[in-house]
């Protein structure tokens, strides 16, 4: 950082420079071991020899592999069943999303029309309301009057309407992407829709790729409303599955446990490693212009 | 919807208020592009908004009518004591969890952003953590707290410690879900990095010619400059702690003795395992109000410590 070429640096000043990056990486790493403990002993531990006694001192890094532990979660449960719900959960969740809050974004970015910014200041103002509030008429209205408890309807038929923070995303990325081709494309007559479909939602790939990625993850991981809507276990999503497996009898072993838990994870470490940089840059901007 | 929104913008210089034939079909075209958002927001907020407020002052479980309470649902909150037990909870936990959340992210981004060999590696493994929310870690963390086997309890014993009963003692619980949080710092520390790497070199620069040690240049430039971020990670920090559900749920469902029952998960048991549904959505209210109060003394509160130039000159 505190490089200025021209001065000659006195070996006092190596010495400092030498102790303070022995610092920085002795911290780095010290704190990066205690960041990523938890997963090597997750999967450490799911891999234990059944029924092998728990004990000090606990092993960081397999030395045994055995395979069986995760066999028996899909003995154990319906694994493949849950996993199956989880996958059409979050797809459908994830293209209603991509597909309304583009829709509604280019509209917000693209059109004129009275009472725009009035409408979309309403919008951002929605962000602020605690999801607790809607949730108890929300529940009555899927349950009561849709008849819709024990469908997957209440987990991904809101993503169709317009999730608000997406819109916001999306609209501010529309804003930057230059209105020459649009003017064009207009004169040789083409509609709105079209211009949305073939010029703007091509350009905005990274946009909705971010988008995508953080809708599939919430999707996922949600517990809360997959729990209120769903009783039957045939429909169990796998983060419900995961909680069942552990309360159920028989479940309680921390090889089980850390098996189902792996799995359940890493459909989420796998996606992060193929895409982190929409991920990375999907934070920044939330983070920095949110 | 759209005639209701129509109405009274004023047009400055067109005569009506859509302009030409091709303006109004634009405008058209344009509520068309925004429907989604308008059915959803009538459907799943506005109505549900609605709703809610009305139930909050009724007694309702489904399958009954509602049954007008006034204002008793909100008188009754302050009195009962588990509503009092469970804003402690979650008060206790946003006041610890938040600023250490926020300090230590802070401090692995200072790390992160000496130009170090392999900071994406580093950046990972911090990051990875906040990928993974509620169940997963519930579960894995509940043996990590585990008195006998947990892996925390054997680094005490290394330091000669005795390790606490964390899931079991009253005592010790918060404490746990607290350092359990601070795992999840990865995300703040992705924003910090970016806002550091923000600040312009030339004020770290024209700081050294004077002579300000890196204490001071971290003290006097840094900190304000990323003061704005600071201010929206602290605000989203506490709008998520105060709906923290799912660990607790899972890890130790609000035990032991009501030492994790956060906020959230008593209004979910009024809501869903007793019914008591118009109780809970004054309970809901109570919550937003507390969220809509400490965002607005954060941002009232703000210019006295957050710098706004920061961002702008970017």
């Amino acid at each position: 950082m505190g490089a200025i070429t021209f001065r000659r640096h006195s070996a006092q000043w190596y010495a400092r420079r030498t102790a303070r990056a022995l610092v920085v990486y002795g911290l780095l790493i010290g704190l990066g071991a205690i960041f990523i403990l938890p997963f090597l002993w997750s999967l450490t531990s799911s891999l234990r020899e059944t029924g092998a006694p728990l004990g000090f001192p606990p092993q960081f890094l397999p030395t045994q592999f055995n395979w069986r532990n995760y066999v028996r979660v899909f003995e154990m449960i319906p694994f493949a069943t849950f996993f199956r719900n989880s996958v059409i959960v979050t797809t459908i969740a994830v293209f209603g999303e991509l597909l309304s809050a583009s829709l509604v974004a280019f509209g917000f970015a693209r059109l004129r029309f009275p009472g725009r910014n009035l409408l979309f200041i309403l919008l951002l103002s929605t962000m602020m309301i605690p999801y607790p509030v809607t949730m108890i008429p929300s529940f009555i209205l899927w349950v009561r009057g849709l008849g819709m408890a024990n469908t997957f309807g209440p987990l991904v038929l809101p993503p169709f309407f317009g999730p608000a923070f997406s819109i916001f995303l999306l609209r501010q990325f529309f804003m930057t992407i230059n209105t020459e081709l649009d003017e064009a494309a207009k004169i040789d007559g083409a509609s709105e829709f079209r211009i949305y479909w073939q010029i703007i939602l091509p350009l905005a790939k990274p946009a909705l790729a971010t988008i995508a990625i953080f809708s599939f993850m919430a999707n996922w991981n949600d517990f809360l409303t997959p729990l209120i809507y769903l009783s039957d276990r045939n429909l169990y999503t796998l983060a419900l599955g995961i909680n069942f497996l552990r309360n159920m009898r028989g479940g309680g072993e921390l090889a089980l446990q850390m098996a189902g838990a792996v799995m359940f994870i890493a459909p989420c470490i796998i996606l992060y490693f193929l895409a982190q940089r929409f991920v990375i840059q999907g934070i920044v901007t939330t983070g920095l212009k949110g | 919807m759209a005639h209701a929104a129509a109405a009274p913008v004023a047009p400055a210089r067109k005569r009506s208020v859509f302009g030409s034939p091709l303006a109004r079909r634009e405008a058209i075209v344009g509520y068309l592009f925004i429907s989604p958002w308008l059915i959803g927001f009538v459907v799943f907020l506005a109505g549900p908004i609605i709703a809610s407020f009305v139930l909050s002052f009724t007694r309702y479980s489904p399958g009954r009518d509602p049954v007008w309470l006034g204002l008793s649902n909100y008188t009754r909150m302050f009195s009962d004591d588990l509503f009092y037990h469970s804003l402690r909870v979650t008060s206790v936990y946003t006041l610890f969890s938040v600023p250490l959340g926020l300090i230590i992210a802070l401090g692995l981004a200072v790390l992160l952003n000496q130009k170090v060999f392999g900071q994406r590696i580093f950046r990972t493994i911090f990051y990875l953590p906040s990928l993974i929310s509620g169940v997963a870690v519930a579960i894995v963390f509940a043996w990590i707290f585990n008195a006998r086997f947990g892996i925390i309890n054997y680094f005490l014993s290394l330091l000669g410690l005795p390790g606490p009963n964390w899931l079991g003692d009253p005592e010790w619980t918060m404490p746990a879900f607290i350092l359990m949080s601070l795992w999840g710092v990865g995300g703040t520390v992705v924003i910090f990095i970016a806002a550091l790497q923000g600040v312009p070199t030339e004020l770290y620069e024209a700081a050294e010619l004077d002579g300000a040690g890196s204490w001071k240049r971290f003290w006097h430039i840094t900190l304000p400059m990323i003061s704005p971020v600071i201010l929206f990670s602290l605000i989203t920090g506490i709008i998520g702690t105060f709906q923290t559900f799912a660990v607790s749920y899972i890890m130790t469902g609000g035990g032991p003795a009501n030492a994790s029952l956060f906020y959230l998960l008593y209004l979910y048991r009024n809501a869903f395992t007793w019914f008591e549904m118009g109780y809970a959505s004054a309970l809901a209210w109570f919550l937003f109000l507390i969220i809509l109060v400490c965002t607005v003394i954060l941002l009232r509160t703000s210019d006295l410590w957050v710098h706004y130039e920061g961002l702008a000159k970017k």
